[in-house]
């Protein structure tokens, strides 16, 4: 059988084709909702269900909940005539899958361990995402664009969460399931996995590149520089930036909300910028210290 | 006598009917008010709602459906229960029998599976619409919060979920997801600065989840519990905190200019 359909069709697998169909689906359904209220609040009329009376619960509610109800269960119902859960061999401790993955919603983070070391892929990085989820209402205080779907208004809000849902989740779950064969090399849908196949990327770490070894006190030294430049420069070039153009907004901001959105913005952002160092440059680690590194 | 309105109305007067259903329904104000807030299950809702709550375009009632795939879990969940012995001397073997002996076993523990997926996909999706509708925003702030904790209690309980056949699959998704405990700063074997706390592979997080040094006979006990016990019980706990915020914040949100 063509390699593509077989991955595509393996039961746990239909999970994420499902996946891709729903969530791209309802992402147009969204943004075309969301372009057509622009252009209703464009020329000042009243966005969609801006002028909307009530309705009684019983019946019209408690009725359309009962037939998506019935047809979720007809759905599952179906599915699970169709396709059966898969049951592998019993556990054996002594022999290790390869490739070993994790449940397929954690592949986007077992992705990033191929860029970051298990306690940033693992621990930190899972953490800030909890954590700026919760405070995305903290620190979005654009107070439009409350209760309907809209772009124009909150242009920041919704490009800054797309890239994250879309690239650095679902994006990184997709490659996870579809692209990464044994050893979790790449591999293309319609390419055979290799369980033979060795790929030997020369990777180097960052003061390499410049002829200094990484584990050299000077190596050390031009690393501290490169990730504390980010991480201070990143802090502070935005800041420039608003003070001179947008200084009511920042005011308006205060600086704890600054802080705190500036460093989950440089921590994302330091996922696609270590992403291009390894697969472009080929570069490994930027920092290396005696107790960690980046 | 015999026709079915007499049927009917003799069933209606008959003191069993009575005292289940209290009351006639006339389809008046009042009536349908009474079967919102006379009822344990739909008083969950207001009387009244928007327009727009009925449509489905605004909500595309993901989060009803999050919660109704997560009966569909627990119904279908303690059903398995009556099957299934958590040790690793019996697991895997519970699981083909239900595949071979039990009746419908297959369709169970298909439901199951897909249900579980099914969950994840559309609570994400559920965000996702919450997101794009600006609905954290004031006064919802909080409820947002509570969300996102459903979101990770809802991963966890699928991810406990992984070992309880206990094959290769599962086996090994929580033997790669379970290492990086140990990768924690400060608190795992491998993790940076460790070494500061005397942490071993026998003291640290790692060994706290798995209840061992390995993947065992404890760590399937703990998965097991934490998955049928634990953590659906702290999320029916927040989707209930969930559910009134929805309300006391409002309803479901409307444009706010
Ligand atoms: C087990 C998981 C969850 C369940 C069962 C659930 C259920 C619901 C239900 C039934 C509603 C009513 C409106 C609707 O259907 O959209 C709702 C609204 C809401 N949910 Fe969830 N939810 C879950 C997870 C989440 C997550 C992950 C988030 C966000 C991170 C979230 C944030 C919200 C907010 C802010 C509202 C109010 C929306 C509005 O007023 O328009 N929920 N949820």
């Amino acid at each position: 059988m063509n390699p593509f359909i077989e991955i595509i069709t393996q039961p746990d697998n239909i999970a994420i084709v499902i996946m891709v169909i729903l969530v791209s689906f309802f992402t147009v359904w969204a943004f075309q909702q969301a372009f057509q209220n622009d252009k209703l609040i464009a020329v000042g009329q009243p966005v969609d269900g801006e002028n909307e009376g009530l309705v009684d619960t019983f019946k019209p509610l408690v009725r359309i909940e009962l037939i998506i109800a019935l047809a979720v269960m007809v759905f599952l119902t179906f599915w699970s005539i169709v396709v059966d859960a898969p049951l592998e061999e019993i556990a054996n401790p002594t022999l290790t899958p390869n490739p070993a993955k994790a449940p397929w919603y954690f592949l986007g983070l077992q992705e990033l361990l191929v860029y970051f070391d298990p306690w940033l892929a693992g621990v930190v990085l899972p953490s800030l995402i909890i954590v700026g989820l919760m405070a995305i209402p903290y620190i979005d205080i654009n107070p439009k664009g409350n209760g309907y779907y809209s772009f124009e208004e909150r242009k920041f809000a919704i490009i800054t969460f797309s890239f994250g849902f879309f690239i650095l989740w679902l994006l990184l779950i997709v490659i996870g399931v579809f692209f990464r064969g044994p050893g979790w090399l790449w591999y293309w849908p319609w390419q055979e996995w290799d369980h033979a196949r060795v790929v030997f990327e020369p990777t180097r770490d960052f003061s390499t590149v410049f002829g200094i070894d990484s584990r050299s006190l000077p190596g050390f030294i031009l690393g501290a520089i490169v990730v504390n430049g980010y991480l201070i420069g990143g802090m502070i070039a935005p800041y420039k930036y608003l003070k001179k153009k947008m200084p009511e907004f920042l005011k308006e901001f205060g600086m704890i909300r600054y802080i705190v959105t500036t460093s989950l913005f440089i921590t994302m952002m330091s996922i696609p910028i270590k992403m291009v160092l390894r697969l472009v440059f080929l570069i490994k680690y930027i920092w290396i210290t005696p107790w960690f590194n980046v | 006598m015999n026709n079915p309105t007499d049927i009917k109305e003799r069933v209606k007067k008959n003191i069993i009917w009575k005292s289940i259903f209290r009351r006639d329904y006339r389809n008046t104000v009042r009536d349908r008010a009474q079967a919102i807030f006379g009822n344990v299950f739909l008083h969950l809702h207001p009387v009244q709602v928007r327009e727009g709550a009925v449509k489905l375009r605004f909500t595309w009632g993901m989060g009803g459906i999050t919660f109704f795939a997560f009966i569909i879990l627990v119904i279908t969940g303690v059903v398995l229960m009556f099957y299934y012995h958590p040790s690793v001397s019996q697991a895997y073997s519970d699981i083909k029998d239900l595949e071979f002996q039990v009746p419908f076993g297959v369709i169970l523990r298909n439901l199951h599976r897909w249900g579980a997926h099914f969950m994840v996909i559309v609570v994400m999706i559920h965000m996702f619409r919450v997101f794009m509708t600006g609905s954290y925003k004031a006064p919802r702030q909080f409820n947002w919060g509570v969300g996102v904790i459903l979101l990770v209690l809802t991963f966890m309980l699928s991810f406990t979920g992984y070992l309880t056949p206990w094959d290769q699959l599962g086996f090994w998704a929580i033997t790669v997801g379970t290492n990086m405990g140990a990768a924690t700063p400060l608190l795992g074997y491998q993790g940076p600065f460790s070494e500061f706390l005397h942490i071993t592979p026998f003291n640290d997080v790692r060994f706290a989840l798995l209840g061992g040094s390995r993947v065992a006979d404890n760590a399937l006990l703990r998965a097991y519990i934490w998955h049928c016990v634990a953590i659906p019980l702290v999320s029916v706990i927040l989707m209930f905190v969930h559910f009134w915020r929805v309300r006391k914040d409002g309803g479901i949100s409307k444009p706010h200019k």
